[in-house]
């Protein structure tokens, strides 16, 4: 019995890509073993957790709820990318001057939430955050500096903008 | 030369270096390597909870596309030595032989009995399922009153019982009558099992180089150290051929300190084929094979007089162990803490205790966070609170009149105990004024009259933190004691530094750089620090028992101090100057008024380039290694104290968090912003295990809480945000004075909930004596619905 294979095309972080993968081989398994993209991280494999999410043409999403075959032509952005982009890049300061990660390994999953929670609410409350981020499990922190760090970036931005932080 | 005095950036809150890279998801845990070639485990696992092995028939999956190789008890019979959990200092303990795969018996739901080696993991899942594996199922012991009865299948036939040992402590016999009491209150309070559930699951790669006979293992594990010694010697390898590298960890929590069967067997099965093999436990099989923890089922007796003086407390605590001891610290741990620490922090004159190990065909209870500590502390502030409120005394004004006094140490407990300093009352003084507790209780009381119940609770407890070889070493058991830190100054003035402690996220790699740059007068920035490998940190114990800091910083520190002095020395040379009266300071040799005399950097490149400059005597190695252990005492003994505000639904049965405080003893804070968020981390632990975690099984063992569905974890949107104090005491040991701050968070938090909980039905006459607080469990003390009875509930239903 041999293994079924489908070849998929998709563009990972603006770079084109063809893999031959196993029909059953998920999203988040394909970006981590045959692109090298490890800041996608698997969890439960039961899209629960929240470690694996990516950004699939704009929107948040599971990469281990996803297979291979229905990523078909899609634009996906991992944290390798997305933390590099310069609407990102003062979350991405600010969860590291809030401390708000310990062990690292829901952080890609969880900034990635919190930049669609701010691209969704300029002015979020703590309540809010804590709602939107309630799929992302964190282990680790207590949460709280996470909001810290959510809540900083948005004052700031607000800031930025000259509205009143 | 003399003591210096802990300066910058010895308290400030830097950054981590490694939260750039997780943010940026250059983190590099274990199945983040890539290894061509590699091999993909998956396992076999027993579907009953006890049964007899008849026969295990592989052939099906042998002859599968990709599967390298199938191995049971038979193939790999003598090719590693099996281990017994046991501690030389109590004989009479049962510890009985486990194997890397069971020759005849399996023990529980979820042990590996056949392991599958193939080129992919789903290769390897698909061959698995062809296994035919023929186990003839016997009745499982799967509660607390089936391990105890008289006629109950016996676990293991030649221990010839189910308890594995019993325990006893305290100043008098267990069980004789009270000295001096008016009143005497008896009470029972089940503990669920739970596990620490780490994001990242237990993964490793295992990579045999037969031509120099080396076994690399890269594992998610906290103590490299202490899986290296124990590898070497089940699998017959010198230590010097086996390098344990856990670089970063995805969270563990006592969960990756000790060794499991699939460690041995990813091992044997790299040396075997000699190639690369890998396992990732997906969550399914976390929760069926990692190490559980927690539970207990502890009834306390507590005496008091009428004027609310605690005379004496006693306790008997049943703890179920699962199948084994776990190897090789044993599962004495938790049950030995809950024993010696459960009112640790009162002037009770008389205390005992009485402990039993039982075992049951479920997965093994091992160490997670806080080990014992919320039980004793939540057993302990349970019947503080029952005895207040029988004599009309407020929680506070009770914990007063009894905690002792904070200038009475050092002192010793009646379990033995060596108590330092403790803060108690100035701790309590200060959640007290933080929590605001007569607001509080004035909101409380209006809300009752319309209805809403809200409940506040105390829980004070005192933790043992950075603890030595006291334990470990006497008892047989290879666990160091002791951490080392090696530095190397590069002949660019810039520093290396390998300690032995690792570092699962606490940010202990950050606060010994703070420690190694106070000393030398360099930036943080300037120093790379490198954990968690065997083969090039110094030996020592790893993350365990809130050491990071405690025991590796002052490591740090002596090795700092013995550079420092090393340069002072070649410096003093240099500049015709007395060493004595130079310092380092901002990447300079200065003197006494602090004027710059020249760089360190070059102090270090004339070390390693230079030495037609210096007397040929002159010593200029740049590379130090220095160890600290505990002496004075085991341990750094400390406290804290925490209180829980929530709103009882006496409808549905469901608790929410409102607030949350902690006042804490840490000693010295070397990085504040750290030390808070481990305390925050460690309390939304306590509060999932107070309020949602439950490992449960049926009364056959089967696991029905295997998903995350099943096994609830506090989200960001179940917790609140959490009031951290810290109160400064002194300690026997070292220079630094930091304590230990990471079991602290979860040590009260249970307790604190179980009080709140307590205190907001307390109106309605219901008392809840069952952790987690379900919303059934509440539902059942208040009479409205029928309790899960204990042939539900693994045996702690009530």
């Amino acid at each position: 019995m041999s293994e079924p294979m489908q070849r998929v095309a998709l563009k990972v972080n603006g770079e084109h890509h063809v893999v031959t993968v196993p029909t059953r081989k998920h999203l988040a398994d394909i970006l981590r073993e045959d692109l090298g993209f490890t800041g996608v991280h698997v969890g439960c494999e039961h899209g629960v957790c929240g470690a694996c999410t990516i950004r699939i043409d704009g929107a948040i999403a599971r990469g281990c709820l996803i297979l291979g075959g229905q990523s078909e032509g899609a634009e996906i952005e991992t944290i390798e990318y997305l933390s590099s982009q310069p609407g990102t890049r003062d979350l991405v300061e600010a969860f590291v001057s809030e401390n708000a990660l310990q062990c690292g390994f829901c952080t890609p999953g969880m900034v990635i939430s919190a930049a669609a929670l701010l691209a969704e609410t300029a002015d979020p409350t703590r309540e809010e955050v804590r709602a939107y981020l309630s799929g992302n499990y964190c282990r680790c922190t207590g949460y709280q500096a996470i909001v810290d760090a959510v809540m900083k970036t948005a004052a700031g931005r607000r800031a930025e903008k000259g509205e009143v932080a | 030369m003399s003591k210096q005095i802990l300066r910058d950036p010895i308290g400030k809150s830097v950054p981590r270096e490694r939260a750039r890279r997780f943010v940026t998801g250059r983190g590099r845990y274990t199945d983040d390597t890539a290894a061509l070639r590699g091999l993909h485990a998956a396992f076999v696992r027993s579907p009953v909870a006890r049964g007899d092995i008849l026969e295990i028939d592989c052939q099906a999956a042998r002859d599968m596309d990709g599967v390298v190789a199938v191995l049971t008890h038979a193939e790999i019979a003598g090719l590693y030595q099996p281990w017994r959990a046991g501690n030389t200092l109590l004989p009479e303990m049962k510890a009985p032989e486990q194997h890397a795969l069971p020759p005849a018996r399996v023990n529980y739901v979820g042990e590996p009995v056949a392991m599958v080696v193939a080129t992919s993991r789903a290769l390897a899942e698909d061959a698995a399922e062809q296994v035919f594996a023929d186990i003839d199922p016997l009745d499982a012991v799967a509660d607390i009153e089936t391990a105890l009865a008289p006629d109950a299948p016996l676990i293991h036939e030649d221990c010839g019982s189910n308890l594995c040992v019993i325990l006893t402590s305290g100043n008098g016999d267990y069980g004789t009558p009270f000295k001096d009491a008016d009143l005497v209150i008896e009470d029972t309070v089940d503990f669920g099992r739970h596990t620490a559930c780490p994001l990242e699951t237990r993964s490793m790669l295992a990579e045999y180089d037969p031509s120099s006979e080396v076994l690399t293992l890269r594992i998610s594990h906290q103590c490299p150290h202490q899986l290296q010694a124990e590898l070497a010697k089940i699998l017959g390898l010198g230590q010097h051929r086996l390098r344990v590298i856990s670089e970063d960890v995805g969270g563990a929590y006592g969960l990756k300190q000790q060794l499991y069967q699939e460690d041995v067997l990813v091992c044997l099965a790299a040396i075997q084929t000699g190639r690369p093999v890998r396992f990732v436990a997906d969550r399914l099989e976390s929760f069926a094979s990692d190490n559980h923890a927690r539970e207990h089922r502890v009834s306390a007796r507590i005496a008091v007089t009428k004027d609310g003086r605690i005379t004496g407390f006693e306790l008997d605590d049943l703890f179920p162990i699962g199948a084994y001891p776990q190897y090789p610290r044993t599962s004495l741990g938790e049950g030995n803490h809950v024993l010696r620490m459960s009112a640790a922090g009162y002037d009770i004159a008389d205390f005992r205790s009485r402990l039993r190990l039982l075992f049951q065909n479920k997965a093994l209870i091992g160490h997670y966070r806080s080990v014992g500590h919320p039980v004793a502390c939540a057993i302990t502030e349970h019947m503080v609170d029952r005895a207040a409120a029988a004599l009309g005394l407020a929680p506070e004004t009770i914990r007063l009149r009894n905690f002792l006094s904070d200038d009475s140490y050092p002192r010793k407990t009646p379990t033995g105990v060596h108590l330092h300093y403790l803060s108690q009352h100035a701790c309590l003084d200060r959640l007290l004024a933080d929590m605001d507790i007569t607001a509080l209780r004035s909101e409380q009381a209006e809300l009752r009259k319309q209805g809403i119940y809200r409940g506040i609770g105390i829980a004070s407890f005192v933790e043992l933190t950075g603890t030595g070889n006291g334990f470990y070493g006497p008892g047989g058991i290879d666990v160091s004691g002791q951490d080392g830190c090696t530095l190397k100054m590069e002949p660019s003035g810039h520093v290396r530094c390998m300690p032995s402690v690792t570092d699962q996220g606490q940010g202990t790699d950050t606060g010994i750089a703070q420690i190694v740059a106070s000393v030398l007068g360099v930036e943080v920035a300037d120093i790379r620090v490198l954990s968690g490998d065997s083969e090039i940190t110094p030996h020592g114990g790893g993350a365990w028992a809130s050491r990071g800091i405690s025991t590796g910083g002052e490591a740090a520190w002596q090795a700092a101090q013995t550079l420092r002095e090393q340069l002072l020395m070649v410096a003093g040379h240099l500049h015709q100057r007395d060493p004595e009266t130079l310092d380092l300071s901002k990447g300079h040799v200065v003197d006494a008024a602090g004027a710059q005399i020249s760089t360190t950097a070059e102090v270090a490149h004339i070390c390693y380039f230079r030495h037609d400059l210096l007397p040929d005597d002159m010593p200029t190695e740049l590379m130090v290694t220095r160890h600290s252990v505990p002496r004075v005492q085991l341990f750094q003994a400390t406290n804290g104290i925490q209180a829980a505000y929530v709103e009882v639904d006496t409808d549905t049965g469901f608790t929410r968090l409102l607030g949350h405080w902690v006042a804490h003893d840490g000693g010295t804070l070397i990085n504040p912003k750290l030390v808070e968020e481990q305390i925050r981390g460690g309390v939304v632990q306590g509060l999932g295990a107070a309020l949602l975690e439950e490992i449960r099984y049926d009364e056959d063992g089967q696991l029905l809480t295997a998903t995350m569905a099943d096994y609830l974890v506090p989200m960001a949107s179940d917790v609140p945000d959490i009031q951290v104090s810290h109160v400064t005491s002194g300690t026997a040991e070292g220079v630094l004075g930091a304590k230990g701050v990471g079991e602290a968070g979860v040590a009260g938090a249970s307790g604190a909930v179980l009080n709140a909980v307590n205190d907001a039905l307390g109106p309605l006459g219901a008392t809840v004596r069952r952790l987690p607080i379900a919303p059934r469990t509440v539902l059942a003390a208040l009479g409205g619905a029928a309790p899960l009875t204990a042939a539900k509930t693994s045996g702690s239903g009530r």
